[in-house]
């Protein structure tokens, strides 16, 4: 063993008290920042995937119906007025090869035609405005995953087949196998079969969704082959914004992002995160101090024995690097601790509070990488924070502290 | 006599930089290997201040330091304390052993720090030198175990764990009673005798002084009288 670890090893298991006090101190921080990002990150995760869970990270549409105004200035004193058209349901052009553009666009991994419009759903004396979306349940499912909130009865729709939200199967008190007409602004009207029910995880949603096949929608809505927006799915859901623009770009479409739909969401999360590494930071210096003064007091207690230790021939890089090592030893023990107090606190966490179906109400992600983090920064800090009293010490003139003795 | 351990040629040095207080005022000495030699003087005489000097502690202001034929003013500081480590070993008034280690570890410790390693035969050098300070019994107990005597032994012991040609000893018998001082004092005395080392010891014990074969005594920063002692038993009437 080496000089300076043996050294250290003593000094630290000489003063026990104050090794375990930082040791203490380390463990509590490391645990807090391990339990503090496990949780947001866990929140965060939980909130994304559930409002990911019903749209998709980008949808593709055609640009607006704008007024082509001629002259306006021209017109010198007149009072003149855009009147903006109502939109209406449109197609993509060729909606194809946009489709083939954008699947081969970087960063995306599915992409689905769809044709989305209002509707009336009539049953009896019941009616109920609804959203209409005309889509392949299979392929979509690689957008959204609807298998997994399908409720009732199947999603292979075929014809005049029909899967709806749960609240609105209740609101019309429908069940599998039932009928129910839809009726469109134009006119049209269809009779359709529920052959399913889904529950989106959000009410609104659940009450308004209507899925029946593209081909149906399409003639509902008087679209001949057309699809009125293309949904698509990227591997990295915070690149989604990007690659929103380069489609848009590429398409000369409208092309956005979940991001940009949800910026509220984002910029809530984004002070989650800000206040999170606050709060981590602010725990990283207090541990940082509280090493920096209690090997500060070691030195100033130890002052004799270093002197003595540099008059037998010691030099002052060995006696820093004693204290450093003094340092970053409690640092990544401490971590160590941390992290398993960590982990069990999450664990308990989890546990305590739950939803009614057996789920954790606050998701603790807990990660192999977190926990690298956590230790590594907890040591360098240790380390750094060392490095004042060490070399203090190391500048200890030994023939004052021997005299003082 | 043509083989000294120590030459000190006009060594001085002062302390402050505004008011400027001159402890050594030049001192001029030869100490020949296998002196024993004390320094006395009354406080302030600059005694503490001339063993700093000639233990490497410290620096002079101004003065050559030539010590086992290496002129001190030419090593960097690193080279400085591997030197002192190798030439010189520390006897203090308070023994000052690390309470955190046995007697032997710290004896070792000295060695340990030069050569980085720990090895066996640190260990028996270590222990031997136990044995010779008649501590064989103790080597395994923390310093808090020890008397004041048998702490002066161990860190006597420590001081020679390098084979130092010259050891210093700072009131080496100040802390102690008279006759564990005075089996420290017959302890100095035999390894002078019989390993040739050089002793030089700070004391204000004239009847310690008068037992060393050499007096310097210094006033005021400069050496006031330097005699040769007689030998016991032929002190003059």
């Amino acid at each position: 063993m080496k000089f300076e670890w043996f050294v250290a090893l003593r000094f630290l298991r000489e003063g026990r008290t104050q090794t375990a006090l930082i040791l203490t101190g380390v463990a509590v921080g490391v645990a807090t920042i391990v339990f503090l990002s496990a949780l947001i990150n866990g929140l965060q995760e939980s909130i994304i995937s559930r409002t990911l869970g019903n749209q998709a990270h980008i949808v593709v549409r055609p640009l607006e119906d704008i007024p082509r105004t001629v002259g306006l200035d021209s017109i010198d004193g007149a009072d003149a007025r855009i009147i903006r058209p109502p939109q209406r349901i449109r197609s993509v052009r060729q909606w194809q090869q946009v489709a083939a553009i954008i699947a081969a666009t970087p960063g995306v991994i599915a992409v689905a035609p769809t044709v989305n419009g209002p509707a009336f759903a009539l049953r009896g004396n019941g009616t109920k405005a609804v959203a209409i979306r005309g889509l392949d349940p299979e392929g979509y499912s690689a957008i959204v995953d609807l298998k997994a909130r399908l409720v009732d009865g199947t999603l292979t729709i075929n014809g005049f087949q029909a899967v709806i939200g749960v609240e609105l199967a209740q609101a019309l008190g429908v069940t599998i196998g039932d009928k129910l007409r839809l009726l469109v602004g134009s006119g049209t009207t269809a009779i359709y079969t529920v052959v399913g029910t889904i529950d989106i995880g959000n009410k609104d949603l659940n009450e308004r969704w209507v899925l029946v096949p593209l081909r149906a929608a399409q003639t509902l809505f008087g679209l001949d082959g057309g699809v009125s927006t293309i949904e698509v799915k990227v591997d990295r859901i915070f690149e989604a914004e990007p690659i929103a623009k380069v489609i848009g770009q590429q398409t000369g479409l409208l092309s956005e992002s979940w991001m940009s739909s949800n910026s509220q969401l984002l910029v809530g999360l984004r002070s989650q995160s800000a206040s999170s590494n606050m709060i981590q930071t602010f725990v990283i210096l207090a541990v940082a101090l509280g090493i920096a003064s209690v090997l500060a007091v070691t030195v100033v207690q130890k002052s004799k024995e270093i002197g003595i230790m540099m008059a037998y021939g010691t030099t002052r890089a060995k006696i820093l690097r004693i204290f450093l090592f003094q340092g970053g030893l409690v640092g990544l023990l401490g971590s160590v601790a941390g992290v398993l107090l960590g982990i069990g606190l999450g664990a308990f966490f989890a546990s305590l509070v739950k939803n009614p179906d057996g789920t954790a109400t606050f998701p603790v992600e807990l990660r192999l990488g977190l926990y690298l983090r956590a230790s590594a920064t907890a040591t360098i800090t240790a380390l750094l924070a060392a490095y004042l009293p060490a070399r203090r010490a190391s500048r200890l003139d030994p023939a004052v502290t021997i005299r003082n003795g | 006599m043509a083989d000294p351990i120590l030459t000190l040629e006009g060594l001085t040095k002062n302390y402050g930089s505004v008011v400027i207080t001159r402890a050594l005022r030049g001192i001029d000495l030869v100490v020949e290997r296998g002196e024993f030699a004390a320094l006395t003087g009354p406080s302030g005489s600059g005694k503490s201040t001339l063993l700093n000097l000639i233990g490497l502690l410290d620096q002079p202001t101004a003065g050559r330091l030539v010590m086992a034929g290496t002129d001190t003013g030419t090593l960097d500081p690193n080279g400085l304390a591997r030197f002192r480590g190798q030439t010189i070993g520390f006897v203090f008034q308070f023994h000052h052993l690390l309470p955190a280690f046995t007697a032997v570890e710290n004896v070792m410790l000295p060695g340990f720090a030069q050569t980085g390693s720990m090895g066996a035969e640190l260990r028996q050098t270590a222990e031997r030198l136990l044995d010779d300070v008649g501590l064989a019994d103790k080597r395994n107990s923390p310093p808090a175990q020890l008397s004041g005597g048998q702490q002066q032994r161990v860190a006597i012991a420590r001081a020679l764990a390098l084979s130092p040609a010259l050891v210093l000893a700072d009131e080496p018998t100040g802390n102690l009673d008279q006759e564990s001082g005075e089996q420290v004092l017959r302890l100095l005395r035999r390894l002078n005798q019989e390993r040739g080392i050089t002793c030089i010891i700070v004391t204000h014990d004239d009847r310690l002084a008068a037992q060393c074969d050499r007096t310097i005594h210094l006033v005021d920063g400069l050496v006031d009288y330097d005699r040769r002692n007689s030998p016991p038993g032929l002190t003059p009437q």
